[in-house]
């Protein structure tokens, strides 16, 4: 088991939130989706595990590389 | 003419549409929100005042705030630009019922064509031809999958309620079309307040091909040729150029004053683009109609000499078409626009940010709502500036496109240069092999 932390890609706000704590998510699933200049950038899980934490709330302002979630692999 | 034009919009068409009004001698009233106050244009224009917070839909779109602002300055003219408030009918009924100009056609040519499938409907009526799709799709999936059978894979899911690539979604089997109306109803409801949705037959490597027209007050409509905007990324173009390369033309020709004709039969009045795709083996259909300004107009403008801003202005102020354009129209030498994004060159992710550094090449056209020390926001699009080259031939427009390019000095925001220049220095675009599989397939190489 590691935790691993998942980073947004882009500076922008949180629109929707699509998982919860607790939740087992598959590789390919979309925990959240981000926006950005008009655009919807959906944030995708790599490798299959647990969501322990969502660290951002929806209508939040995110930069680069913060950390959103952590899920355990 | 009107004494003055209120410009409801932002950036490098707000700038476009100052200029404009400059050489009518109009007075231009623009607005901004909090975010833009710094933008470099609103000193060029004779008033600016701010209308809200950075979000659009406090600002940009807020219909009550612009109108009460109209009011409150005497504007004699509103000109929504291009995205925002341009293609909304309720509010353009809103502007003439209150005694102001409306810039572009009557609302209801802009309800017509707004809505895509009426909007096919009324082309294929006409006599124009239109790809194979269905009427709007409910979500219980027997009627969609007999739906989708009707046209056949692979397919494309599209808003009914609006364009612009949003939440355009290609399904290539049974599997995978549940799923992919869900998704595109639910980002067309937040794009255009409009969950509609139908399906159109997806062509695998088309070209999109559009008209400009220009149409007066008494509806008189004249195309003023083409543009080819094959190269998008997200269904969203990024290099336009004027004419299409490649195509004959008589046949381009034809299927122009083709299209006049049918605008003129239902007596559209102002500018517009007919946006056509081009199957491999040439053939055209209908994809749809944008009531307004495009962001690509200035190719058009380089190789006709006509100044499409001006023109339509002075076409909503009444004057008839033969004293604003020339006749015939023709075409010079050759245009290619490539829009600047503010967003990184490998995946086109947004990249907003300050422009600590922004120095635009000299001796060529650039479009830009900025200035150095801007800020891009991520309230809005990523449109940074648009450079515009034109050229005695296409080699030689392209050649100065891309030079211009590399002449941008840009800090503080990753931009999409390096992937335009693979783009523009590409032999499929050189070569005049364009369609809309084409940057993907240039990027992946």
């Amino acid at each position: 088991m590691s935790r691993q932390e998942i980073k947004s890609e882009i500076t922008g706000t949180v629109w929707k939130i699509l998982t919860t704590p607790q939740q087992d998510v598959a590789e390919g699933d979309t925990l959240m989706i981000l926006e950005s200049m008009k655009m919807e950038i959906p944030v995708i899980v790599e490798d299959g595990g647990v969501v322990v934490e969502i660290t951002v709330a929806e209508g939040d302002a995110i930069q680069e590389g913060q950390v959103v979630a952590i899920v355990e692999t | 003419m009107f004494e003055s034009i209120l410009i409801a919009n932002r950036g490098a068409v707000a700038a476009r549409i100052v200029r404009a009004c400059k050489v009518l001698g109009v007075r231009s009233i623009c607005v901004y929100s909090e975010a833009d106050a710094d933008l470099p244009f609103l000193k060029e224009a004779d008033e600016a005042h701010e209308i809200g917070p950075g979000p659009a839909p406090q600002s940009y779109l807020d219909q009550e705030k612009v109108l009460a602002l109209a009011a409150k300055v005497g504007a004699r003219a509103i000109h929504p630009g291009y995205g925002f408030l341009s293609e909304n009918a309720d509010f353009a009924e809103k502007v003439i019922e209150r005694g102001i100009a409306f810039v572009g056609p009557s609302p209801r040519f802009i309800r017509a064509m707004g809505h895509k499938t009426r909007a096919r409907d009324l082309a294929a009526e006409r006599g124009l031809p239109v790809a194979p799709g269905t009427q709007l799709v409910s979500d219980n999936i027997d009627d969609l999958l007999a739906a989708a059978r009707t046209i056949g894979y692979p397919l494309m899911v599209k808003p009914a309620g609006g364009g612009g690539g949003i939440g355009m979604l290609p399904v290539h089997d049974e599997s995978q079309l549940a799923a992919a109306v869900e998704r595109s109803r639910s980002m067309a409801q937040r794009g255009f307040a409009n969950a509609e949705i139908y399906l159109e037959k997806l062509m695998r490597t088309p070209r999109h091909i559009e008209f400009q027209v220009v149409g007066d007050r008494a509806g008189n409509v004249r195309h003023v040729f083409e543009r080819d905007c094959s190269a998008q990324r997200r269904n969203q173009k990024i290099i336009e150029e004027a004419v299409a390369p490649g195509v004959p033309r008589d046949v381009i020709e034809a299927l122009g004053e083709k299209i006049a004709r049918v605008l003129t039969d239902i007596g559209y009045d102002n500018i517009g683009t007919v946006e056509m795709l081009m199957d491999a083996d040439g053939t055209f259909s209908f994809l749809e109609m944008n009531t307004r300004l495009q962001v690509e107009h200035g190719v058009t403008e380089e190789v006709t000499g006509i100044d499409l801003v001006a023109s339509q202005i002075r076409l909503a102020a009444g004057e008839p078409i033969d004293a604003v354009l020339p006749v015939p129209p023709k075409v010079s030498g050759h245009a290619v626009q490539a829009r600047v994004y503010a967003e990184d060159p490998k995946r086109f992710l947004p990249s907003p940010g300050v422009l600590s550094t922004f120095r635009v090449p000299e001796g060529i056209r650039v479009e830009t709502g900025y200035g150095e020390g801007c800020r891009i926001s991520t309230f809005y699009d990523p449109l940074v500036a648009k450079v515009i080259a034109h050229g005695a031939t296409r080699a030689a427009a392209t050649e100065r496109l891309s030079a211009a390019l590399d002449a941008f000095v840009i800090e503080g925001v990753k931009t999409n240069i390096p992937a335009l220049q693979t783009i523009l220095r590409s032999q499929a675009f050189r070569d005049g092999q364009v369609h809309t599989g084409l940057v993907g397939e240039v990027m992946a190489a």
